[in-house]
């Protein structure tokens, strides 16, 4: 299987919070992706998936589990192989205020990663701000900017920008356009989809807005509480979904038609996410799932291949008529 | 609502030209508002708070008196004449003169020096050292951060005056270096925790996510990052904290634990002073007068430093 | 149908150190009896603006209401009244809901003391006539065994029910107008949907006219009557629901509704993404304040502003594409049905 860029096998994060409690942001997800594909994952807040996509590029240390780079365990990276893992693996972040250092220009915040990895002179360092700026769609005379001169889009082209400088080869997308107006969302979507068909990056896409990971993804997870519950190729998934939450979620999407929806049938969730702290054993959409038996209070639900290419986690799920 | 009738008329006049699609401009230059770095920023909203301005002018006079003060008064500050003790404020003695007959003037600007010098080295002092250390304790975070977080909390309970006095025991001095010394020995504690708050919020902050996901070494996150960004809370930091020296210089040359005479600092000179406070209150009120408005002028620059500084209130 | 509130030439300007920001230019529209309102557009255009100044909510001397604007809520003129009416006039007849639950409730108090509040204030109840109406309204807003969740603090309380809390603190004291600036932004979507349904809910039960202030047009699309859409502070095209989904006009609109994905579209093709960025409103504006980024541009959009063209009752538009002398051009709705 070593066509995967990223693999991750079993992956867990816990966070310890106060005396004796953990926070299990992310419990046993396993990820394959090919290169060149983009995997949507999408889910509510808690769910896990920005701590899911900052174990993947070693923000974070996995508590247990493993995350391969290009067939090498990330963890036991030391050194020059860290580096190079470094300029392989890029994040993009969700606040475009917050991920640019107020102090710098525009030209400092993108050239900081190329004084990393490449020896280059200060002639070939402006000349390559130019064309990433051109190449994100900013004028050039940026560079000399500060970020609180931009607008919230703007801001994120440069973010863009700093993750394209050291020429990566798989980019965390963390929610890239939640903060950002619909206009401008259209703007960024468009960009990282030339930038792809492009440079041939791979792209993990997280967000909660499922019709834009529908419209850039090849495949999609869906992550309930810290696992994944079910995995699919998009139009799969969109069409078909069969694990219960990702039927609430997707018929939650308040479409733009208004006589659409009123023939759509919602299947509205009762009930919040119960708190990551410590959850209960089993299935963990239990509580808020109407199809729950005594089966899933006792296992916890394990990814299966339903369909080619279509994984679900539910006890219920394929096995009966339900 | 009812269009008013020129408008109407002036919209169907209007020549068929006007209305072929052009479409977007894409070489328009947008027009954009006037750049404005961070420091002018900070420096025009510092000049529009009236009460910060006038303070740092008040500050700026008293230092340019503390500087030329004694040589533009004519006498030298140790200069005795009994022949003019006790006097009062005259065309002569501008602030009148002491129970030794020394000039007044000239001396509180020389006492001026040591209680300026003392107040901006200390908090200097203070700062660098509190800085460095919360820095240190903030980044690396977990064991290192709370060994060292517990010997700042017992660096702060012992009580200064029993550290001035054992450091002039030892040293068997009582110059300005000393009460330097003294002073910072616990004094960067203070700054040292809030560096540490604001380098922990810092570090955090997803544009320092952002340089460790692009192999950043941690030591130029810290120069790059962090410290640019703690910088303006330092600065206000030093602001608040130099009257706090000089008052603390004023109150142990006063116990007489401070400078010794023949140097003398404002505290040194309300001391003597209040002996004579019955017949000669002029005397003490010079140095009183220096004290207090110095405090007050750091104080409230310090308070408009910090709302110019502060990023989230820039409009 | 009965008119409770109208706005006419509302403007609203910012005073920052690079001068006057006109935030708000002559809005105007008015609101019936149990009807939903929605103000649509990009962050910026001003339709929290307009919201905020319907309470007076804005704070002077940075941002003012110019003299020339009226709002008349009820038959009283909101810009007339004394801070004391003020306060009788925000939750007794107008109420608001905020975008972020968490920073709108007081983080020191029980939630059930902060409906009780209003409560006491407003319907003059003593505390225990109070607190049972607290609990009442908590049982309304779907709060599951509200007796307890009464004593809850803010923080005890995931970010749907803290938007609960704030329902049911705004509509305590059965106002006709709530105001909700957008109630859902910060919620994730199945909690959205639950949000939505219960503000409809209450909308139905209790008749309350709702402004809904929001750039998700997906929520508009389900829960609002009518809509108005902004664009650097004025109204671009306004009408019934209906009408801005499948008869709009202007081309701001259109570039809105194509700008988002749908779900029975084709996955990675390019979406339709409007260039550009609004104009600042720091500089002048006397054409039309979507000139530069619109496809359509005409000579005449960049000299003069466009007149509100009256297509039906409901249904205006200002663009100079309605004029007799422009061309006609191919529509949002002729490219999507090809």
């Amino acid at each position: 299987m070593g066509e995967y860029i990223v693999e991750a096998k079993n992956l867990c994060k816990y966070f310890k919070v106060g005396k004796n409690q953990t926070l299990k942001a992310v419990d046993g997800v396993n990820i394959q992706m090919k290169k060149g594909e983009t995997l949507g994952l999408v889910g509510e807040s808690g769910c896990g998936k920005t701590t899911c996509g900052r174990t993947l590029v070693k923000l974070y240390e996995a508590t247990s589990g493993t995350v391969l780079f290009e067939r090498k365990d990330v963890s036991k990276l030391r050194g020059k192989e860290l580096l190079a893992f470094r300029k392989d693996a890029q994040i993009i972040f969700q606040d475009p205020y917050a991920s640019l250092d107020p102090r710098m220009t525009i030209g400092e915040i993108i050239t900081e990663g190329m004084n990393v990895h490449f020896h280059m002179s200060e002639k070939e360092k402006e000349e390559k701000v130019n064309e990433l700026l051109h190449k994100v769609g900013l004028n050039a005379e940026y560079a000399n900017r500060f970020a609180h001169e931009l607008s919230g889009g703007q801001r994120q082209r440069v973010g863009i920008a700093r993750a394209l400088a050291v020429e990566p080869k798989f980019i965390v997308c963390d929610e890239p356009i939640s903060a950002l107006d619909v206009s401008i969302q259209a703007q960024i979507v468009n960009l990282l989809m030339k930038l792809q068909r492009e440079m041939g990056l791979t792209y993990l896409f997280i967000s909660h807005d499922l019709s834009m990971v529908k419209h850039i993804s090849d495949r999609v997870g869906v992550m309930y509480l810290g696992y994944m519950v079910e995995l699919a190729s998009n139009y799969a998934l969109y069409d078909n979904p069969v694990h219960p939450y990702t039927q609430a979620l997707i018929s939650a999407i308040p479409e733009v038609e208004p006589d659409e929806e009123e023939r759509k049938k919602r299947v509205h969730l009762e009930g919040e996410v119960p708190s990551p702290i410590n959850p209960p054993a089993g299935c963990r959409f239990k509580s808020r799932c109407k199809y729950a038996k005594e089966i899933c209070g006792q296992e916890m639900p394990e990814l299966e291949e339903i369909e080619p290419g279509h994984y679900v986690a539910c006890h219920m799920c394929g096995k009966e008529s339900w | 609502m009812l269009v008013n009738h020129d408008v109407t008329e002036m919209m169907e006049n209007i020549p068929d030209e006007m209305f072929k699609i052009v479409g977007i401009d894409k070489d328009a230059e947008t027009p954009t508002r006037p750049r404005i770095g961070y420091w002018k920023d900070a420096w025009r909203r510092l000049r529009e708070n009236k009460v910060a301005f006038a303070a740092l002018i008040i500050l700026l006079v008293l230092i340019f008196f503390i500087i030329f003060g004694p040589a533009i008064s004519g006498y030298e500050f140790e200069q005795i004449d009994a022949n003019a003790i006790n006097q009062g404020p005259s065309a002569k003695h501008w602030f009148g003169t002491d129970d030794l007959g020394r000039d007044l003037f000239a001396r509180v600007w020389q006492a001026g020096r040591v209680s300026i010098i003392i107040g901006i080295l200390g908090a200097v002092i203070a700062s660098v050292v509190g800085s460095i250390y919360g820095g240190i304790a903030a980044y690396f975070g977990g064991m290192v951060d709370d060994i060292m977080m517990r010997i700042v909390e017992v660096l702060l309970s012992i009580p200064y005056l029993i550290i001035v006095i054992l450091i002039s025991v030892i040293t068997d001095s009582k110059s300005l270096g000393t009460m330097l010394v003294a002073l910072t020995l616990t004094g960067w504690c203070g700054i040292a925790r809030l560096v540490r708050g604001q380098m922990l919020q810092l570090k955090s902050q997803e544009y320092v996510l952002a340089a460790n996901a692009l192999g950043v070494t941690p030591i130029k996150i810290i120069l790059k990052h962090m410290i640019p960004n703690t910088i303006g809370m330092i600065i206000v930091a030093i602001t608040f904290d130099i009257p706090g020296y000089i008052f603390s210089e004023a109150f142990l040359s006063y116990v007489g634990l401070g400078i010794q005479p023949p140097s003398t600092s404002w505290g040194a000179l309300a001391s003597a002073a209040q002996q004579n406070f019955m017949f000669y209150p002029s005397q003490l009120l010079f140095p009183a007068l220096m004290i207090a408005l110095t405090m007050l002028s750091f104080t409230l620059l310090g308070d408009g430093l910090r709302d110019a500084l502060d990023p989230k209130l820039r409009k | 149908m009965e008119k409770i509130l109208e706005v006419e030439n509302l403007n609203v300007s910012f005073n920052t150190y690079a001068g006057e920001v006109k935030a708000v230019r002559g809005v105007s529209f008015e609101l019936s009896k149990g009807e939903t309102l929605a103000f649509v557009g990009e962050s910026g255009c001003g339709k929290t603006v307009t919201a905020k100044s319907i309470l007076r909510l804005l704070n002077p001397p940075f941002a003012v209401i110019k003299p020339e604007s009226k709002i008349i809520c009820n038959g009283k003129d909101v810009l007339k009244m004394s801070e004391k009416e003020l306060c009788e006039f925000r939750g007794d007849e107008v109420g608001m809901i905020f975008q972020d639950p968490m920073t709108s409730l007081n983080p020191t108090m029980t939630v059930g003391n902060q409906i009780m509040e209003s409560l006491m204030i407003h319907k003059k109840l003593d505390k225990n006539a109070a607190r049972e109406e607290a609990v009442q309204m908590l049982k309304m807003v779907n709060i599951p065994s509200p007796e307890k969740r009464i004593n809850n603090y803010p923080h005890e309380m995931s970010g749907g029910m803290r938007q609960r809390v704030m329902i049911a603190i705004a509509l305590a004291c059965n106002p006709n107008v709530l105001i909700a600036d957008e109630p859902t932004t910060a919620l994730d979507v199945t909690i959205q949907a639950q949000i939505m349904d219960l503000m409809m809910e209450i909308k139905t039960e209790m008749n309350t006219a709702i402004i809904l202030v929001t750039h998700d047009l997906g929520v508009v699309a389900n829960f609002a009557d009518r809509i108005q859409v902004m664009y650097a502070g004025e109204v671009v095209e306004r009408g019934t629901t209906k009408e801005i989904f499948n008869e709009s006009r202007h081309p701001y609109t259109w570039a809105l509704l194509r700008s988002v994905p749908r779900l029975g579209s084709k996955s990675k093709e390019e979406l339709y993404a409007l260039g550009g960025t609004p104009p600042d409103l720091l500089l002048p504006l006397n054409h039309c304040p979507f000139a530069d980024r619109c496809e359509f541009c005409m000579p005449v959009c960049k000299v003069h502003k466009p007149q509100e063209t009256v297509l039906s009752d409901t249904h205006k538009v200002s663009c100079w594409l309605m004029h007799e002398k422009a061309p006609k051009v191919e529509s949002f709705y002729d490219r999507r049905d090809k």
